[in-house]
């Protein structure tokens, strides 16, 4: 897109901070369609975390539980050895993996648990496809004592089973869910008519920067730790800033976290990452580099869905990924060119799980490991003395049963 | 504007009944037997029926809607089909209203003003949009206004008196008021707490009130017509279809025999009401 209307409400060029606009637009993405019975919950939510943001005293709150309780700042570190194997040039992980939980989920769960208290809510519910998410809502509900449901696809429950130990041994409620491709999407569906349903006691904490406005700014804001932290870490080792930064993204979370501090530095490259899965010819996860504009869960975006408007599934190795659509920040992001979106296929994460597992001492997150697949191209176009960072978003851990399930393919 | 909601609303009213609203969904089991069941409705006794256009994540749906959604799109069901299922049912009834209802993506897929266009043409008189509240829906109201398609819209219990004007703006034909905060098949309708809310829907619409979601038996039925202007029925229709398919009997036949009970409770629930 060329014309400077699509650039910012304000129309100064490169205002990446003016979105989303008082609809909760990113250009033509996000919104708020949900049904009239939420309606009145989302703008209420909406007024309510205008208020905390402004709120130096919400602010200090969430900063305090994020220095003690979650771990942070998250160390930025100097990857040497897959530096040295990728030919040069210095690749700096963001180790959100080192966080309280083991991924960057609970930057956004300890912002909105302590939104949802401050709004007297009593009842928690959230959706989560890897676990993670549901893992760092679990924690953050036990923290501060509040009742907590996951919905989570019955498929997922299966692939992610130590997840799902962990959210009941922190005394959530792990529900199943069977309908329709039994993953994320249908964990949102069911999520969604949880809280149609239990509009006056519950809070919905959703995981990805995607669903109705707030939700796409309110997750952005909690995750922008990500990159301010990288941002100020990566000026103070190496006197500059990086060549390029790189996140993989499925709704998007952890990609914008990082992304988004780094928007207005345009010397940047930013690249996101999204799973391929078997390929783009077989079945994949990739919104952006394989789906059209549409609406589901709450925001315009682009979507998975065939030639009616049905929505398809997705597939990806990792279950994080594993989602038809994409936070609308993204989907803007991609039209206006400012973030380059690339793939990385199922085998692919696989090889760079193993060789960052090897080189570094590190096991990543299966949804990382896609991020670190694009590196060799990253890392070549930087340049001999370039310097990138990668958002390590997430342990390995979780993952080990479906890397073993994989057999030779992984090792 | 084919004037057929306006009209069965002026009838119903100088019957001095409430209607009975039929919700089935476009395409279940499949286009000949949806064609049957749809054709049958209206000898079964709907004042106004209402088409789910099936969508693969209906997210204000109970497990029976989405059940019923599922089995229409494996049997192919699109905008399209829908369409010449609703050629088909205008072929034999001219009068009775027919509003689609469903959720935004596949109208966004198809492109708003070739779906009213369609629609329109097929002879659909409404549209309700599940997922798209009034603050989203000027590109869509533009699209049905041009061609005289009422868009139909949805208070609930959680729209409030600030909110209902916002909901009424725009808004043609009838207002549906979702009698419950839940998914549609989910909690029971209490119809003395609905009384005051179709009161105040009316009062600031201006036009009839529709109850919906929470209505599953004739004695439901009956309770709310005699505070509505209609009383819709979807999720017990749509396990009509998925009873009779398990039971290996027709679904037109369930479908007709449900509708039929329910609508001779909405009949005859004001007489009773005056009789005693």
């Amino acid at each position: 897109m060329t014309s400077a209307v699509s650039l910012g409400p304000d129309t100064r060029a490169n205002d990446y901070h003016a979105w989303p606009d008082a609809r909760g637009r990113f250009g033509e993405y996000g919104g708020r369609y949900v049904p009239e019975t939420l309606m009145p919950l989302v703008l209420e939510l909406g007024e309510a975390y205008a208020a905390a943001k402004a709120d130096p005293v919400f602010q200090a709150e969430v900063a305090e539980c994020l220095r003690t309780y979650v771990g942070r700042p998250s160390p930025l570190h100097l990857a040497t050895r897959l530096s040295e194997h990728l030919g040069g040039g210095r690749v700096y992980f963001k180790r959100e993996d080192l966080n309280h939980t083991g991924a960057h989920k609970i930057n956004n769960c300890v912002g909105q648990i302590l939104l949802a208290r401050r709004m007297g809510k009593t009842r928690i519910i959230a959706e989560t496809g890897a676990g993670q998410h549901g893992v760092a809502t679990a924690t953050v509900c036990a923290l501060f004592g509040l009742p907590c449901v996951v919905y989570m696809g019955a498929v997922d429950v299966e692939r992610q089973a130590p997840n799902v130990l962990r959210m009941e041994l922190l005394g959530a409620e792990v529900r199943p869910v069977t309908s329709g491709s039994a993953t994320l999407k249908d964990a949102m569906n069911e999520a969604l008519r949880d809280w149609v349903a239990n509009v006056e006691d519950t809070y919905y904490l959703i995981g990805s920067a995607a669903g109705p406005h707030p939700y796409p700014a309110m997750v952005r804001d909690f995750q922008t730790v990500i990159g301010t932290e990288a941002r100020a870490q990566v000026l103070e080792a190496e006197g500059r800033l990086p060549n390029a930064i790189v996140a993989c993204v499925g709704g998007g979370s952890n990609a914008i976290g990082l992304f988004h501090p780094f928007l207005d530095d345009e010397a940047v490259k930013i690249y996101g990452v999204e799973a391929s899965g078997e390929g783009m010819q077989g079945r994949h996860a990739a919104a952006l580099n394989g789906g059209r504009p549409g609406v589901l869960h709450g925001n315009r975006t682009y979507l998975l869905q065939d030639k009616d408007g049905q929505i398809t599934e997705a597939h990806s190795i990792s279950a994080g990924l594993d989602y038809p659509g994409i936070g609308p920040e993204h989907a803007w992001l991609h039209d206006v060119g400012r973030v380059s979106y690339l793939t990385a296929t199922d085998a692919e994460a696989l090889t760079a799980f193993r060789l960052c597992s090897r080189l570094e001492g590190i096991i990543p997150a299966l949804e990382s490991a896609h991020a670190l697949a694009r590196l060799p191209e990253i890392v070549q176009a930087a340049g001999p003395s370039g310097v990138v960072v990668l958002n390590m978003s997430g342990r390995g851990d979780k993952d080990l049963a479906a890397v073993a399930a994989m057999g030779d393919q992984a090792r | 504007m084919s004037g057929r909601i306006e009209a069965r609303f002026a009838q119903l009213r100088g019957e001095g009944r409430a209607g009975f609203v039929a919700y089935v969904m476009a395409g279940d089991p499949d286009f000949e037997r949806s064609k049957e069941i749809l054709l049958g409705l209206p000898a079964a006794g709907a004042d106004v029926i209402e088409l789910g256009i099936p969508f693969s994540d209906p997210m204000a749906d109970g497990p029976a809607i989405q059940r019923g959604a599922l089995r229409a799109l494996a049997a192919g069901t699109n905008l399209q089909r829908i369409f010449d299922l609703l050629r088909e049912f205008r072929r034999q009834d001219a009068a009775t209203p027919v509003v689609l209802m469903g959720y935004l993506n596949p109208l966004l897929s198809m492109g708003y003003r070739e779906f009213a266009r369609a629609a329109a043409d097929a002879g659909a008189d409404g549209v309700i949009m599940v997922d798209c509240p009034p603050e989203e829906a000027d590109p869509l109201a533009d699209a049905l206004d041009a061609q005289g398609l009422a868009l139909i819209r949805l208070a609930t219990p959680t729209t409030d008196a600030a909110r209902l004007a916002v909901v009424a703006r725009r808004t043609r034909g009838f207002v549906y008021y979702v009698s419950v905060a839940g998914v549609t098949g989910g909690k029971a309708v209490d119809a003395v707490a609905v009384a005051p809310q179709v009161e105040r829907v009316r009062a600031a619409s201006g036009l009839p009130v529709a109850v919906g979601f929470g209505i599953r038996t004739p004695q439901q039925a009956a309770a709310v017509a005699k505070v509505a202007d209609a009383a819709v029925v979807g999720s017990a229709l749509v396990d009509a279809v998925a009873g009779a398919l398990e039971a290996g009997e027709d679904p037109a036949a369930a479908v007709r025999r449900t509708a039929s009970d329910l609508a001779a409770a909405v009949r005859t629930s004001r007489r009773e009401a005056v009789h005693g």
